[in-house]
């Protein structure tokens, strides 16, 4: 008779070997870098240019990321519905994105289409015109967005956060307003592209089930240009923000941004040193217990045992620079003060009690497990790759980590709650 | 091509099994036979509330969510109008932690008061993040309530309103297992680092003892067809006016649903699709605007949306998009056109695929549609549709009588 009441035998995924796979480097003939997995069954790879044009380069706000959005929208040859046809026509995605420091523009396409994609990509980082018709659509579609955001408690709320926490001058806390969207001229635009695209420090990521020529066909449409490798940027800044930083005490914020909200979003944060610090590893395990994933405490005891809200979460912002740890939920309007309560009682066990070991071996093996399948397929091997080396960090970084959580112990994990999270620490915002 | 092996428990259970020993990990995907169109009309979102009860312990294991991450897994669950799915990732040496919690909790649920108490609330919580707390929040649910007048689509899978949800009690839980939560409602589908055998061998010893119960024969009433054109006009406190409009397309099975697929992506699918040139880049009458389809089994609805530029009249913008639909109807559909589309298709199919847990997750629907080989013919049915196709289809569909439109006006 079948015994259900017995779990089955498991390997603890601490036992499990994790490797990560290395990276095939090539530089082209200007100097720029390619890194590239090849791996896969299907036949598609994706291609990622980072360049270093994000708006911490930017001298006015929202300059960055209209550039970078507005690099399809028109070179002195296509229009933008032309651009946008040819990549549509081979089934591909050609996107862009704008972070902090670093820009993106990246394609996702059946292999086999390669050689017809590449060129219209390298057209559109050297050739785009920025017309005023197209920045003038632009302005006033991101402004009707930003009017539908600004209704949303937790967009408002995460604008805020940010800008306490870094100043509203930083790039990291600056937000757009519908003004900013105003002022944004094509000169500026196209300054910004001359000098951190056409100019630009550049650093490529490839990875699929790659053609036997793809370092040709890469070569042959970026090697050329004027783009700079990007270890010659040196923003060696990544290694000034370890230090833990000063936290802004007894900041309490409570705000009402609709009187006819159902819901609170509710941030309470503290400043943290970025990967660099000793201690950033260990406290991502931490993290994990505390407000990590489904099973943490903080879910545990405010949605399971409550039903305060849909979802908490903690996590640590994922910046090269200065960065925050962070609590966020959105919590019925009624019940954002005993959620907040919550929290920081759920802090207090955390520096107060050690986890036991089956709850800590719990969160080992989930964590090993979670590794194990993020490092299924190309796209993922090379995400973490790029993260790696975007921080300036090494592959023994990555193999640190793993130490970290199958060793880590209990009283370590009490002594970095004692030390980081210290309710006097955090700031409190609730947006209704 | 996805390769599969299925074979059927004595109980009713389809087993379908997806090898693939380029990954360490391995898959579980179960689905039920159960969406929001099997609720009572007066007890909606009960399907969707019943998802969050089947992680509150169940017979004989008191939490499904510990053992799993024990054995380094994760795991989530998703509800539709149609189904219930379940799925999670593991190591593949661990796959029998999986067979043991899904085999329990079709076995038999826990029924705790405690959890139907705390979920209740949750998925107030939930109600209130996505469709409540939200500019247009509601729009999705009053278009159902606008096109649908009998069959069940007419309510969100979330529910009609947070009340039903507010009043379910235990006994309600244990009937709706009973009835629908029995291996000959379900599919399973294992996938990833395993074997045919193995999981042959795990199959009947966790999921073959479970009684079989009844099939569940469902009944639900056939919308009518519609013959005159639905207007509503919605005042909220958003910042834009809103457009809404909605066209009654064909089941999911049906050849036709292939051919209203496609149109969609020819009208609002990406940058160089008709309706954003025209009405977004060209126009500028719209600031957004897009063009999709319900995805449903039984006969959904082409949808098209967008948010209007400040000062543009409702009347006009709707006109406009009418314009560009007679266009697309008289001008017809160039080669290219529909072979950009079908590209689009095909390239979509292909990054869907790359994930073992999304091939599961595949496998087990068009199990469920009747036949888990769909998801290799697929595209086969797409590469088929023809430039004419499109344009009498498109006749039939984007009939003025066949329309549902909201106003949706920003007070003041």
């Amino acid at each position: 008779m079948l015994n259900r009441t017995k779990a089955p035998h498991i390997k603890d995924a601490i036992e499990f070997d994790l490797h990560l796979k290395p990276y095939d480097k090539f530089v082209l003939d200007n100097g720029v870098e390619v890194f590239a997995i090849n791996a896969g069954a299907q036949e598609v790879l994706q291609i990622e240019l980072v360049f270093f044009a994000g708006n911490s380069y930017e001298t006015q706000h929202t300059v960055a990321a209209a550039t970078n959005h507005l690099l399809k929208n028109g070179t002195s040859t296509k229009s933008a519905f032309q651009i946008n046809e040819h990549f549509d026509y081979y089934g591909a995605y050609c996107t862009r994105a704008c972070y902090n420091e670093t820009a993106t523009v990246s394609l996702h396409t059946l292999s086999k289409h390669l050689p017809v994609l590449l060129p219209v990509m390298k057209e559109i980082i050297t050739d785009a015109v920025f017309s005023e018709e197209e920045l003038a659509t632009f302005k006033q579609n991101s402004k009707q967005k930003l009017s539908v955001n600004l209704k949303k408690c937790d967009f408002v709320a995460n604008r805020l956060i940010d800008a306490y926490l870094y100043g509203e001058q930083h790039p990291y806390g600056k937000y757009t307003k519908a003004e900013d969207y105003d002022v944004l001229n094509t000169d500026a635009l196209k300054k910004h592209f001359q000098q951190y695209y056409v100019q630009g420090y550049c650093v490529i990521f490839v990875a699929g089930k790659l053609p036997d020529d793809i370092e040709h066909q890469i070569n042959k449409n970026f090697g050329t240009l004027t783009l700079k490798n990007h270890t010659g940027l040196n923003t060696g800044n990544e290694k000034s923000f370890n230090e833990v930083p000063e936290p802004v005490t007894g900041s309490k914020k409570r705000i009402v941004n609709d009187e006819t909200g159902l819901q609170g979003a509710i941030r309470i944060t503290r400043p943290f040193p970025n990967r660099h610090h000793p201690d950033f590893q260990k406290v991502m395990v931490l993290n994990t217990v505390f407000g990590g994933f489904f099973g943490s405490r903080l879910m545990a005891n405010i949605r399971e045992e409550k039903g305060y809200t849909y979802g908490i979460h903690s996590y640590v912002q994922n910046h090269l620079g200065p960065t925050a740890w962070m609590i966020s939920t959105e919590a019925g309007k009624d019940v954002c003060e005993a959620a907040i309560q919550e929290i920081y009682k759920e802090m207090k066990v955390l520096r107060e009690e050690l986890i036991d070991e089956e709850e800590l071996l719990l969160v080992r093996n989930y964590l090993i497990g979670i590794i194990l399948g993020d490092l299924d397929g190309p796209f993922h091997i090379i995400g973490r790759w790029k993260s790696i080396l975007l921080n300036n960090l090494d592959e023994q970084y990555f193999y640190d980590s793993i130490q970290t959580i199958k060793n880590i112990s209990a009283e370590e994990l009490r002594e970095l709650a004692v030390k980081y999270l210290q309710p006097e620490a955090f700031q409190e915002l609730v947006v209704i | 091509m996805i390769l599969y092996e299925k074979f059927t428990l004595s109980n009713g259970l389809s087993v379908i099994v997806h090898e693939d020993k380029s990954t360490p990990m391995a898959v579980i995907d179960v689905i039920y036979d159960v969406g929001a169109r099997d609720e009572n009309p007066g007890k909606t979102g009960f399907a969707h509330l019943f998802e969050h009860l089947m992680f509150g312990g169940s017979i004989n294991i008191p939490d499904y969510d510990e053992p799993l991450q024990m054995a380094g897994g994760e795991n989530n669950a998703f509800t539709t109008n149609d189904l219930t799915n379940y799925y999670c990732q593991l190591p593949a040496e661990n796959i029998e932690t999986a067979f043991w919690l899904e085999s329990d909790r079709m076995l038999s649920l826990a029924f705790s008061e405690k959890s139907l108490d705390v979920q209740r609330k949750v998925v107030c919580e939930e109600f209130k993040e996505h469709y409540i707390n939200k500019p247009y929040g509601d729009a999705s649910s009053k278009m159902r309530e606008l096109a649908y007048t009998t069959h069940p689509y007419r309510w969100m899978t979330i529910g009609k309103e947070l009340k039903h949800v507010e009043d379910v009690v235990l006994q309600d839980v244990k009937n709706f297992f009973a009835k629908h939560y029995t291996p000959a409602n379900a599919v399973l589908v294992v996938a990833g680092n395993i074997t045919v055998e193995q999981v042959k061998r795990l199959a009947e010893k966790w999921f073959g003892p479970i009684p079989a119960g009844e099939k569940y024969d469902r009944n639900v009433q056939v919308e009518p067809t519609q013959t005159a054109p639905r207007l509503l006009e919605v005042n909220a406190k958003v910042p834009l006016n809103a457009l809404y409009k909605t066209w009654h397309i064909y089941p999911r099975l049906d050849k036709r649903y292939y051919v209203c697929d496609l149109m969609t992506e020819i009208l609002g699918g990406s940058g160089s699709s008709r309706l954003f040139q025209a009405l977004v880049k060209e126009k500028k009458l719209f600031s957004n605007i897009e063009c999709s389809h319900y995805g449903s089994t039984d006969a959904g609805l082409l949808s098209i949306e967008g948010k209007l530029v400040e000062g543009v009249d409702m009347k006009l913008a709707d006109a406009a998009v009418l314009e560009e639909i007679q266009r697309l109807l008289d001008g017809g559909i160039t080669d290219d056109e529909l072979q950009k589309v079908k590209n689009k298709t095909e390239s979509m199919l292909a990054f869907e695929d790359m994930s073992v847990m999304s091939r599961a997750t595949s496998l087990a629907m068009y199990e469920l549609l009747g036949d888990a080989n769909l998801m290799n013919t697929e595209l086969e049915r797409y590469q088929a549709v023809t430039a004419e196709e499109l344009i009498a289809e498109g006749r039939i569909v984007f009939d003025d009588n066949n329309s549902n439109t909201i106003y949706y006006f920003a007070e003041n």
